[in-house]
């Protein structure tokens, strides 16, 4: 069974989790073409290596994080909390 | 069965998968249109990917009617397939029931079954004395953890001998002078102002202008080297057969509350297959956890078979789309063709797949049984939405 990284409460059962795909920015809801954000809803990059994710902590702490792990040998290589909630933390 | 041909410099259509909807496409190239100038190439061997991994359930029983026509054409293309290849494809049209625990499904299966009537399509939904009749050794007790409530009954539906097809294919698209190259991998697809002109393999390059993406599990990576990006996840889905016991189970019995179908082969053997895994991987390594979860669910359907044991497990790698309908047809990349994004259901299109794609390619008009397919839905925000007939438990 696949251990998920939390990084906040260390390594857990993948059962724990909700897989939610790619680590990507949404686009500038101002200026962003339907087909751009058709682009952010559909596409996927589906690579064979390292792949930044996105994942959430459903039956633990509930948080969202962000985690590097290869998706053919499901090794992860590092987990920290999400762009954006880095940035309030840094303070900016 | 088939011959081990030089690696030409030039074909007419280069196919990049040797399994059911590459061979398919082949065949149908040849026999229909006379393109016999055909490469088939595959990185492994004849079948040995998703085509040879699958539970080998046929059925139509599709909710979009878009669906229900095109599964359709291919469960009668499967009917007249042995006579066609000369080669027994052991099409056992055995009736396939799927289960239904809740008031939800029930109403979705209804919805499916007046769906496939309109559509000529046998499926009608039965209670739980039908389905005892049929399968005696089903669990209809009110008392099961999940009761079973009624069934969608499809009675054309069944199993085929996947092995089979594909080596049946292979053989009569041979026979014909279509090159099949095993061990031989797509290395890159070599794109000149927005048109293919090659491709590049592990045993040297070919010129063709025409290039058709028939993977499943790298049709993103097969993509990418023409430059496409696909809207697909790869997401590995794990089955398991027990030991042979005596014909009991006449029927297909699938679960969708409970993630699991269940067959009994010729040899007697109980085949096995459960959901995909909800984490995208390219891992095909078999886990205990599946076996665990799979022996639950199986026994609450059927209690008696609990001394059974597994004999083995296996994974094989889906294409998931965003609307779990496939993507077939052209790309933006002049002569790069894709038959790919076929989540859990792929094999049982292989034959309609391939005459479409076959039309595809000899005619240069999209034919309109796969028209509503097409790579340019998810931009256009035209969706064929089969999450709820594609398969179990997405």
């Amino acid at each position: 069974m696949l251990r998920v990284p939390c990084p906040w409460c260390g390594p857990r059962n993948v059962d724990e989790f909700r897989f939610v795909g790619d680590a990507t920015e949404r686009p500038d809801a101002p200026t962003a073409t339907p087909e751009e954000w058709r682009a952010y809803l559909y596409l996927e990059r589906n690579e064979a290596g390292w792949v930044t994710e996105s994942w959430y902590h459903r039956a633990g702490c509930r948080r969202y994080f962000v985690a590097e792990r290869h998706r053919t040998s499901n090794d992860f290589r590092d987990s920290r909390p999400p762009a954006a909630q880095q940035r309030m933390a840094d303070g900016q | 069965m088939w011959r081990h041909p030089e690696l030409r410099g030039t074909y007419d259509v280069v196919i990049v998968g040797a399994g059911v909807h590459g061979l398919a496409t082949a065949y149908e190239l040849a026999s229909r249109w006379g393109v016999t100038n055909v490469a088939v190439i595959d990185k492994g061997y004849i079948g040995g990917g998703g085509s040879g991994r699958n539970t080998a359930i046929v059925r139509s029983n599709y909710l979009t009617p878009e669906g229900v026509a095109f599964y359709d054409r291919s469960v009668k293309l499967y009917e007249r397939l042995a006579a066609e290849l000369n080669f027994n494809v052991m099409f056992s049209q055995r009736g396939h029931l799927t289960l239904a625990h809740n008031d939800s499904s029930l109403r979705t299966m209804r919805w499916r079954a007046e769906v496939n009537k309109l559509r000529g399509v046998d499926s009608e939904v039965i209670g739980p004395e039908e389905i005892a009749r049929l399968v005696p050794y089903l669990d209809v007790s009110t008392a099961a953890r999940f009761p079973i409530l009624g069934a969608l009954y499809h009675p054309p539906g069944g199993t085929i001998r996947h092995d089979a097809v594909n080596w049946g294919y292979a053989r009569a698209a041979d026979a014909m002078g279509v090159d099949i190259h095993q061990q031989t991998e797509l290395l890159g697809i070599d794109v000149h102002d927005g048109e293919v002109v090659g491709v590049t393999t592990n045993r040297g390059r070919i010129s063709t202008p025409v290039v058709v993406n028939c993977t499943a599990g790298w049709s993103s990576l097969v993509a990418a080297l023409a430059g496409v990006e696909l809207p697909i996840s790869t997401h590995p889905l794990e089955a398991a057969v027990t030991e042979p016991v005596k014909p009991f189970l006449g029927t297909v019995v699938v679960s969708g509350t409970l993630h699991v179908y269940v067959s009994q082969t010729d040899r007697g053997e109980l085949v096995f297959g459960a959901s995909t895994d909800p984490v995208a991987s390219y891992s095909m390594r078999g886990s205990l956890g599946f076996c665990e979860e799979l022996a639950g669910h199986v026994l609450e359907l059927m209690p008696s078979i609990a001394k059974l044991r597994v004999l083995r497990q296996w994974a094989g790698l889906c294409d998931i789309t965003p609307d779990f309908s496939p993507i077939i047809g052209v790309t933006p990349v002049k002569g790069f063709l894709v038959d790919v994004g076929w989540g859990t259901y792929g094999f049982k299109a292989g034959p309609v797949a391939g005459e479409a794609m076959a039309e595809l390619i000899a005619t240069g008009k999209t034919p309109e049984i796969i028209a509503a397919f097409d790579l340019a839905r998810f931009a256009e925000g035209r969706l064929v939405g089969e999450k709820g007939a594609a398969a179990v438990g997405h």
